[in-house]
């Protein structure tokens, strides 16, 4: 098998962007959390290849490396659709009605939340909190905050953002 | 570079001089329920036309942090540096534009905007972490050290030793603000004793609980204020490295925290020699990544350090034994907000507001069926009632209240009759719920108690790390036992076992989420025992 080298970075301009990271802060091993975020914010998500480079490059153990990427929430490892809506399950949504809300998307759009529609057009995440919760229930349509939502409106924002 | 109190000083004259700067201000909110009605936009559209209308002289247009009354988003304050004078407007959309340009030029209010400022939620607060909030704009440090700002560590720096700011610390009898309550003065004074060449000063601002936004409002809106605290902690405890631990979901607060950083570091606050004094600081964010346990000290630690947020057992506190193994000082955001207002004003001066075991003030986020959702300050000692029908103008609509949530997944309920009890850390703990960060929801009539109590379970089931058997295996085992109740098949013997693993998981937990994990539903058992009897236990 042939080992992929490591000067990525060199070439490919998001590769890049985690090197810099890397860099900036000596590839020291309490980087990685930051690397993670960088990595996520230039790829849009953490592959496989993207984990492997980062434990070459700061000389740590691929399952440390997995290991810290699966732990925190932030951290996608399949790549998001077209469209995200996210819905915030905080304590002040739920009170009242985000619940019904997600389960009615799921519903509507065949999906489960933290997954991606099989056409790849549409991802759905509930959020731990948005902190915006004097609107609640409130959902974020392709980061587009939409607060105090009905049932019937949480469905219209997202048929919106698929008819574009 | 400012390299002494004096140049502190006229720093803020400059910037206060009216001869130089414009004598009004319109205030526009970019706090979180405002930016998500559009506020950043109206900023941008307002400060365009005032300067297309050449009045860019006579009223300064900027963005500032949350004004406490989100429900009314958008709010817009038109200020007067003349006599101190404030307007403050809400419900404002992106067609008022041209309206505050004609107030502007006619000196004639808003009238039908007009937001009224005598009543209690606005006459009820005592604001000190929240003091510039609403006020200053954040992406300015000038504007900071024109309110006041980094006085308390120029003071620290030129007029006092380490040892007279934590007595100062003492006097005030701040406690923690993140929930636990210990006495913040102690914590630093341990620190400072222990002998180690690298100490490390670190805030918690991974604000978790859900229903709670105040950490980041109060990091969004005075992030320099933060910063401040934790020079000061640094200055006392003989450290010269600090970290503040935020959330990514929180963007806006990482952004600002970073520009505010950067700005201390050209002026001189951040790095050696800070003021020509032989102490040195800097400061540096370090990102989240959305897990609760995080929220738990030695999580918090282990996840700057590159690692899963596990917690591990204590002793060693982390004042012997911290970041990098290094005695550590770890304070949430609110806690360091409050220590520059105290070194300006006294210990005293602190301890005198609230009550004498609970000092100074708390931030509220109040939230759920309430009219005035938002953020408010209130001094301790308030009584519930006081904070849910006053500042709050009750619940919404025609329903009745049922119970206060505080303390997110690690608090409690508190039903309607309990509503008079003071607001302070040992009433709350006293009735099974906890004072927490701040987040208080409001539920009315309609709302169920065992699935509240469930919601939060299955977040600490989610939300548990895995490393100890009894909240990992203890968290999912509750929740599934507070389904069979919602679905009314549970037994009386499901009722006994429910109490009992509630006590086992308490008891024998690893760190604080396992700990307090069984609150939520401890505490409706307590007050609202009909609802898990209702339908079940028949047998």
């Amino acid at each position: 098998m042939m080992i992929q080298t490591d000067d990525r970075y060199k070439t490919d301009s998001r590769y890049k962007m985690v090197e810099k990271t890397m860099k900036k802060l000596n590839y020291d091993r309490s980087a990685l959390i930051e690397t993670l975020h960088t990595a996520q914010e230039s790829f849009g998500y953490l592959e496989n290849e993207t984990l492997k480079f980062i434990a070459r490059r700061l000389k740590l153990p691929y399952s440390k490396v997995y290991g810290v990427a699966t732990f925190y929430h932030f951290f996608r490892l399949k790549p998001k659709g077209k469209h995200t809506v996210v819905v915030c399950m905080g304590t002040a949504c739920y009170i009242k009605g985000a619940d019904k809300i997600l389960a009615k998307m799921e519903e509507k759009f065949q999906v489960k939340a933290g997954e991606t529609t099989r056409d790849n057009l549409l991802s759905l995440i509930s959020a731990r909190c948005v902190g915006s919760c004097s609107l609640a229930p409130i959902a974020l349509y392709d980061n587009k905050p939409v607060g105090n939502l009905s049932l019937e409106q949480s469905i219209d924002e997202a048929k919106e953002l698929l008819n574009d | 570079m400012i390299n002494s109190l004096e140049e502190l000083q006229q720093v803020a004259n400059k910037k206060r001089d009216l001869n130089k700067n414009a004598h009004e201000e319109l205030r526009v909110c970019i706090g979180s329920s405002c930016a998500a009605l559009g506020s950043n936009e109206f900023l941008k559209d307002l400060d365009k036309e005032v300067k297309s209308a050449s009045l860019d002289k006579k009223c300064r247009v900027k963005g500032v942090g949350c004004n406490g009354l989100c429900s009314e988003a958008i709010m817009v304050a038109h200020y007067h540096k003349v006599g101190d004078r404030e307007s403050i407007y809400s419900k404002i959309d992106t067609t008022h534009t041209e309206k505050f340009i004609d107030t502007l030029n006619t000196q004639t209010p808003l009238q039908d905007k007009k937001c009224d400022t005598t009543q209690p939620f606005f006459t009820k607060q005592k604001k000190i972490v929240l003091e510039n909030a609403g006020i200053i704009d954040p992406n300015d440090i000038d504007d900071y050290i024109a309110h006041d700002g980094y006085l308390a560590l120029f003071t620290c720096l030129e007029d006092l030793t380490p040892n007279e700011v934590i007595e100062e610390i003492k006097t005030s009898g701040l406690r923690g603000r993140g929930g636990g309550g210990y006495p913040t003065g102690l914590k630093w004074e341990t620190v400072s004793k222990v002998e180690s060449n690298q100490k490390y000063i670190v805030c918690n601002g991974d604000e978790g609980d859900p229903g709670a936004f105040m950490d980041r409002a109060v990091m969004e809106a005075d992030p320099h204020k933060v910063i401040e605290g934790m020079a000061i902690a640094g200055y006392a405890c003989g450290a010269n490295k600090g970290y503040i631990y935020v959330r990514a979901e929180y963007p806006i607060a990482v952004e600002k925290l970073n520009k505010a950083i950067k700005q201390a570091r050209k002026k001189g606050i951040l790095g050696t020699q800070i003021a020509n004094s032989g102490f040195s600081f800097d400061l540096e964010v370090r990102l989240g990544g959305g897990a609760f346990v995080c929220g738990e000290a030695t999580s918090l630690i282990a996840s700057i350090e590159g690692n899963r947020g596990n917690p591990r057992q204590k002793p060693p506190h982390l004042s012997d034994y911290g970041l990098w193994k290094e005695p550590t000082v770890l304070n949430n955001v609110e806690t360091y907000a409050n220590i520059a207002a105290i070194i300006r004003n006294g210990g005293e001066w602190f301890s005198s507001i609230g009550t004498s075991t609970s000092t100074g003030t708390k931030v509220f986020a109040l939230t759920g069926h309430i009219k005035n959702t938002g953020l408010v300050e209130v001094p301790m000692g308030i009584s519930l009632r006081e904070l849910i029908y006053d500042i709050g103008g009750g619940p919404t609509g025609e329903k009745k209240l049922k119970a206060i949530q505080t303390g997110g997944p690690s608090g409690g309920c508190i039903p309607e009759s309990m509503l008079d009890i003071p607001v302070d850390y040992d009433s709350l703990k006293n009735i099974g719920s906890i004072m927490g960060s701040g987040g208080l929801i409001v539920m009315d009539e309609d709302s169920n108690m065992v699935e509240v109590a469930r919601f939060f379970m299955d977040f600490c089931q989610s939300e548990s790390c895995g490393k100890c058997v009894p909240c990992r295996v203890g968290t999912t085992e509750l929740t599934n036992l507070l389904d069979k109740f919602i679905a009314k098949k549970a037994t009386k013997s499901d009722y006994v076992l429910l109490k009992d693993m509630c006590e086992v998981v308490k008891d024998s937990s690893l760190c604080g989420l396992g700990q307090t994990a069984p609150n939520p539903v401890l505490s409706t058992i307590k007050y609202f025992e009909n609802e898990y009897l209702e339908g079940n236990c028949n047998d």
